[in-house]
């Protein structure tokens, strides 16, 4: 039954990464950059829960709901401020750029925020489900993590294969200049899908920290890395992708942790990974690069 | 009034200048084609008219209004279709779904039906394959579509770069013959070509670029017999 506890506990994280590495998927399948600013995202979002629950008395629901239109504006915000104006730099410019937001989030949150953790209070409340007869309690938490990150795998499938931003952001993610010659504004498309995986970085927020509920200006920095990790696993770009590879790092990690060292849970995930790698480069699900001429 | 006047276009590559102020006109219902060798700046022309690259100076007047400030996105809009060189068709998409991102500023939805049976109509290998991936598709049937996905904008002048290069010699008369049919429809053509006796044949009038600069230009029935453009042009 223990293990049965930890597959569902695995299974849980990884939906929370899941969730996370969709955002990441998005914005390298579009735009071409790793957004490592990502996971602060999360922690924004987080803090912008906590605030409004806390401070402004919100119920969870409207809490969410305004941290979501926080880090969507956010994320509009950043693309516009650091990122577009660097469209014609190298990549590795990009990169160390992305950087920069990172730590300017962090040290703008430690400097609001301080650096106490502060307790993040659950924003799930449906009841526990309890399994053979009470042996296995699966938490309210962990029944929303997965239902929710199945909605959005799906609802973001459907967005991008079926309506025509969706499609626009397909064409600019295989061409740019061709996509401009459709009539497709490529900067338009670019924001929005800084919007959409910012946004979704506000619900990975509130799984994360009503998961774990300790909340600092650093706490989406190691699940930012481990859902890139799991966007690179399932294959960059790739929307089921960043589904199978969030699920399979939550289960590794926590599994690792349970039955293999607790100290070595993240050492066992890059292994995995390196492993991975090695054998198929391009990730689970990873498309073949079609190389322009 | 020309449909396209293009005057002292200078484009530069950095700080290489690409062209050397050029100047042409397109009329409407015109074939018009562009020659040169690799490198005369044919396929830079093309991209400044579609606002693919900026102009250093100069203007391209379409139908009397400045393009040179407006951006890619838009020019389309304006009737303006580019079948770009090297194709440039989505691969991973469905060659529908290539189709349909033709049409993606109108919302004439039977307008863009109508068009759809006409491209089909034109290229019936299109509609076989409508739901094949179009990476998959041969180089000819590429370069198809992406005359389909342009004609799917429905515009008024269509400029097409290289549409025969390395293309079978039946592909490329199939695709010649079917400029020829488009401009029945009454679309102006540009044409940038390598294949110049093929693009002589079917243009009305033509310009030669050498280097960033016209250096011949007028009928193409008096060009394909000027014996410059035979040494230069037609192996002749």
């Amino acid at each position: 039954m223990a293990f049965l506890d930890n597959l569902i506990n695995g299974i849980s994280l990884g939906s929370i990464y899941a969730v996370i590495a969709l955002g990441y998927t998005l914005v390298y399948g579009i735009a071409k950059m790793l957004n490592f600013a990502h996971g602060d995202v999360i922690m924004v979002g987080g803090y912008v829960i906590y605030t409004a629950m806390s401070s402004l008395q919100f119920n969870p629901y409207l809490s969410v709901l305004m941290a979501i239109c926080a880090c969507t504006i956010l994320g509009i915000v950043i693309e516009k401020v650091a990122y577009k104006p660097l469209r014609q730099a190298t990549s590795l410019a990009v990169l160390i750029t992305a950087i920069g937001v990172s730590y300017f989030l962090q040290n703008m949150a430690l400097l609001i925020f301080g650096e106490k953790p502060v307790s993040f209070k659950s924003v799930i409340d449906i009841p526990n489900i309890k399994l053979f007869d009470g042996q296995i309690t699966i938490k309210s938490e962990t029944t929303a993590s997965i239902v929710i990150s199945v909605i959005i795998v799906i609802g973001l499938s459907l967005f991008v294969n079926k309506t025509k931003s969706g499609r626009a952001m397909l064409a600019v993610s295989e061409d740019k200049d061709a996509a401009q010659l459709m009539g497709i504004n490529v900067n338009r498309t670019i924001s929005l899908t800084f919007a959409i995986g910012s946004g979704l970085a506000a619900i990975a927020g509130a799984l994360l920290c009503s998961t774990y509920p300790v909340l600092s200006n650093t706490t989406g920095a190691m699940p930012g890395i481990k859902a890139f990790v799991a966007a690179v696993f399932g294959g960059i770009g790739s929307i089921p992708g960043a589904m199978i590879g969030g699920l399979l790092i939550g289960v590794i990690e926590i599994l690792g942790r349970a039955y293999i060292s607790p100290q070595l849970a993240d050492a066992i995930v890059f292994a995995v990974l390196i492993v991975v790698l090695m054998v198929k480069p391009t990730g689970i699900l990873g498309k073949k690069v079609n190389e322009k001429v | 009034m020309a449909m396209l006047e293009i005057k002292d276009l200078s484009v530069y590559y950095g700080v290489i200048q690409a062209l050397k102020g050029i100047s042409f006109e397109v009329n409407e219902g015109e074939v018009i084609a562009l020659i040169g060798a690799n490198g005369a700046g044919k396929t830079t022309t093309l991209h400044t008219l579609t606002g693919i690259l900026p102009a250093k100076s100069g203007s391209i007047k379409y139908n009397g209004v400045e393009l040179t400030k407006i951006p890619a996105h838009k020019i389309v809009k304006m009737g303006i279709a580019h079948v770009p060189e090297g194709r440039r068709i989505f691969q991973q998409l469905t060659v529908l779904d290539n189709l349909k991102l033709g049409a993606f500023t109108r919302k004439d939805k039977e307008g863009i039906a109508a068009d759809m049976a006409k491209v089909y109509e034109l290229f019936p290998r299109l509609e076989e394959r409508k739901s094949q991936i179009a990476g998959t598709l041969s180089g000819g049937e590429q370069q198809m579509l992406a005359m389909g996905r342009a004609l799917m904008s429905n515009p008024k002048i269509i400029v097409m770069d290289e549409p025969s290069m390395g293309l079978s010699p039946i592909f490329v008369s199939e695709i010649f013959d079917i400029i020829e049919s488009i401009r029945k429809d009454g679309l102006t053509v540009l044409l940038v070509e390598q294949n110049a006796k093929k693009a002589l044949a079917i243009a009305d009038r033509a310009y030669v670029l050498e280097t960033g600069r016209i250096t011949l230009s007028g009928k193409a029935s008096d060009l394909i017999n000027d014996e410059k453009v035979k040494k230069a042009y037609l192996g002749e």
